[in-house]
């Protein structure tokens, strides 16, 4: 009786304290709290944020070498796993005390890892399966924990409500002292061990070979882990912490291709994601922080699957597109020339009529690729854009495309012994990749051939460089490769 | 690569193996294996899929627990000799997107003499360069390793393993999926080690060249079918022994191992 009436004393203070914060305050303007929010006056302020920015850099690091161990579900599981050992802690001194939920949070991560590990070593079932099981077990576990501390007289004040979305508000001088420790612990270890976590995430059996105490390494790793997602959840909450662990790490991942770029990546993410997801959840009133610190990350992480510079959709994409303008072009050069062939290379200028001919395009179309060639420099147009001479540029374009083209079906006809009728389709295709080189190799090879297996020329090197210094020339000039 | 010339110290045989039996999940696969490899030579170890090849030498290098017997490596125990010991994995045994250079990869052959904590040093960088020049890989020293083809990850991992400066060699399948030119480019390499007197153990599961390539098979199929110089052991009627099927009641005497258990 005695102890009850001690436990309701302690909730009723730590209610209190919570209910002195700021994130429990009633309707407040968004203006006046972001202000609040920059200025920096509010102790509370300070805790929310810079606990914040903690979590994220110790989430951003471990959850590195969870993504490149491809053990990202054993971060959400283990984060899930730990909510019993969170509720346990409580229940220790009937008090959100750090150090105690730190603990039990860890003990009851480990337990769920040792779990883990013996259903996959005494069944068949694999790593997926064993990781599932213990998650929702674990987690219903402490849902019903919860529950009950809530059921307790004034036990909704706990503030234990906190850990299932986080509170970033609700954080104090305790919780964030041991922030701190915990994150400058697993920045040292990582530092002073980089070489032995780098080569058992790698290669465990190399590095076993090497005399390196693989297991111990990973049971380390695991541990740091565990403080990493214990400390975040307070902030985060235990549903999503696990998104903390994996996605500004994922984004890092995008982003390089050297471990330690990575680190510092996944860091600088979590600790700005950590320090938005802060600001607009105290922005409002009882906000929860954890799915604006996730959605903040996941915003960088959407940036850098769109716009990263070497695996960006974004880049991926313009270079297809520019490369698929880049044969249009090639194309419309190609016809132009083909043009000008049939006429025996008389005169110069082609007419978007007769090009719209031979490309069987509408007018309309013939003329918005001359503007493309216009803009490229490959052609000039006169007579109101209705007629297109070629450049110099654009006639040597012209002949090393047509030159490439019937190089390529001579070599397909002459070395491969492929008919000359299956030839076209492929240096449609070939034409717009050969390089210099290959171009070199096939012109030795096919010395002394003048004609493609079709019987048309094929340009020569002389031809292409008749192009040079057109513009020099009269414009009456007529007869480019004329032979 | 400092040229140690025979460096293999009288203390003892480089590797020898008595009443060796290996399980994976209560299921025997390597069965009372007695081995005694003599200093300097390249030993090919085949045999059919399943015959254990892989395993045996995951076993002597102490990656396996053992159901019985032990393993010496220079006349001690394993745990102790591991600093003499260089291993070239499977190339399919990593993740070959992950974040590291083709550098970074080779430097690792030499954390063993480092130890825990230490950073590479100038020469263990210099050291590392030497052996990506020996494997052709040195112009690629800074690439991303997922932009390699198969061949020249296999050139990486054997650099690796040259930067270990091992006595003995545990190596699997060095010449899968490599093409002719790295084969024979790999081949030459693993000459020059035994040349300096190194002790070579590769696992290799193409028989004909096995026969030009080493002077010592290791003819393996869930027990030693036999191990001497190449000349003496590849003989068809080993071989026949070897990959016939003629053991077909050894392995189901596993299978019925796995379901009932020994004990």
């Amino acid at each position: 009786m005695r102890r009850h009436f001690i436990c309701l004393i302690l909730l009723l203070t730590v209610g209190n304290v919570s209910g002195a914060r700021i994130g429990d305050l009633g309707e407040t303007d968004i203006v006046a709290q972001a202000v609040r929010f920059f200025t920096f006056q509010d102790p509370a302020v300070r805790y929310a944020l810079i606990g914040s920015m903690l979590l994220g850099i110790s989430c951003g690091l471990l959850g590195s070498f969870i993504v490149v161990r491809k053990m990202a579900l054993v971060g959400d599981a283990l984060s899930h796993a730990v909510l019993p050992g969170v509720a346990l802690g409580f229940l220790w001194n009937m008090t959100k005390d750090p150090v105690a939920i730190l603990v039990g949070a860890t003990l009851a991560g480990l337990l769920g890892a040792a779990v883990v590990t013996l259903i996959k070593q005494t069944t068949r079932l694999k790593e997926d399966a064993a990781l599932g099981l213990v998650l929702a077990s674990f987690f219903a576990v402490g849902i019903c924990l919860v529950t009950i501390i809530q059921r307790l007289p004034t036990g909704n004040k706990s503030g234990i409500d906190k850990f299932l979305f986080g509170q970033a508000a609700a954080l104090g001088a305790d919780d964030v002292r041991l922030m701190a420790i915990v994150t400058a612990g697993a920045i040292a270890a990582i530092w002073i061990f980089y070489k032995e976590f780098l080569m058992t995430s790698f290669d465990a059996a190399f590095a076993r070979v090497a005399g390196f105490p693989a297991q111990l390494i990973h049971y380390a790793l695991m541990l740091l882990l565990a403080f990493a997602v214990v400390i975040a959840l307070q902030a985060v909450g235990v549903v999503l912490v696990s998104a903390m662990l994996i996605t500004p790490a994922a984004a890092a991942y995008l982003l390089t291709d050297r471990m330690s770029r990575m680190l510092w990546l996944a860091a600088l993410f979590g600790m700005i994601a950590g320090a938005a997801g802060a600001f607009f959840s105290f922005l409002g009133p009882k906000l929860p922080t954890g799915p604006f610190m996730v959605l903040s990350a996941t915003s960088v992480f959407a940036l850098a699957f769109l716009f990263g510079p070497r695996h960006g959709v974004v880049v991926r994409w313009w270079r297809q597109h520019s490369r698929a303008r880049r044969i249009q072009r090639e194309n419309t050069l190609k016809s132009i020339y083909h043009v000008l062939e049939a006429r025996d290379f008389q005169g110069e200028g082609v007419s978007l009529r007769e090009l719209g001919e031979r490309r069987r395009e509408t007018i309309e179309e013939v003329k918005r690729q001359s503007l493309d060639l216009r803009g490229h420099g490959l052609v000039s147009l006169h007579e109101e854009g209705n007629v297109m001479f070629l450049t110099p540029t654009g006639w040597q374009l012209a002949c090393s495309i047509v030159r490439n083209h019937r190089l390529w079906e001579l070599y397909l006809t002459n070395a491969a012994q492929i008919a000359a009728d299956h030839v076209h389709e492929d240096a449609e295709k070939i034409e717009h990749v050969l390089g210099e080189e290959t171009v070199r190799q096939l012109e030795k090879r096919l010395a002394g051939i003048t004609k493609d297996p079709h019987g048309k020329p094929i340009p020569t090197l002389a031809d292409i460089r008749q192009g040079v210094g057109y513009t020099e020339r009269p414009a009456e000039t007529t007869g480019y490769g004329k032979r | 690569m400092a040229d140690k010339i025979i460096a293999v110290e009288p203390n003892g045989t480089p590797l020898e193996i008595h009443d060796l039996t290996v399980a994976y999940h209560k299921k025997p696969v390597l069965w009372g294996i007695d081995l005694a490899v003599p200093p300097g030579k390249l030993v090919g170890i085949v045999g059919p899929n399943g015959a254990g090849k892989s395993t045996l030498i995951k076993a002597a290098m102490g990656l396996l627990p053992l159901n019985s017997g032990w393993v010496k490596i220079f006349g001690q125990p394993v745990r102790k000799a591991l600093n003499r010991v260089g291993y070239m994995p499977q190339r399919e045994s990593v993740d070959w997107d992950f974040p590291v250079s083709v550098m970074d990869v080779v430097l690792m052959g030499r954390y063993g003499h480092l130890g825990l904590i230490k950073r590479p040093r100038k020469i263990d960088r210099e050291i590392a360069r030497e052996c990506l020049d020996k494997v052709k890989m040195l112009p690629f020293a800074n690439r991303q390793i997922s932009n390699l083809s198969g061949g020249q990850q296999q050139r990486v991992f054997l650099a690796r393993a040259l930067a270990q400066q091992s006595d003995l060699y545990f190596m699997d399948e060095p010449f899968a999926g490599v093409d002719a030119a790295t084969e024979s480019a790999i081949v030459t390499l693993l000459q020059e080690l035994k040349n300096k007197g190194k002790t070579l153990m590769v696992v290799h599961h193409d028989l004909p060249t096995a026969r030009e390539y080493f002077d010592m098979l290791l003819l393996l199929n869930m027990r030693v079918v036999a191990f001497g110089p190449t000349e003496q052991v590849f003989t068809p009627d080993l071989l026949q022994k070897t990959y016939g099927g003629k053991l077909t009641i050894l392995s189901e005497v596993a299978e019925e191992v796995r379901q009932k258990g020994t004990s």
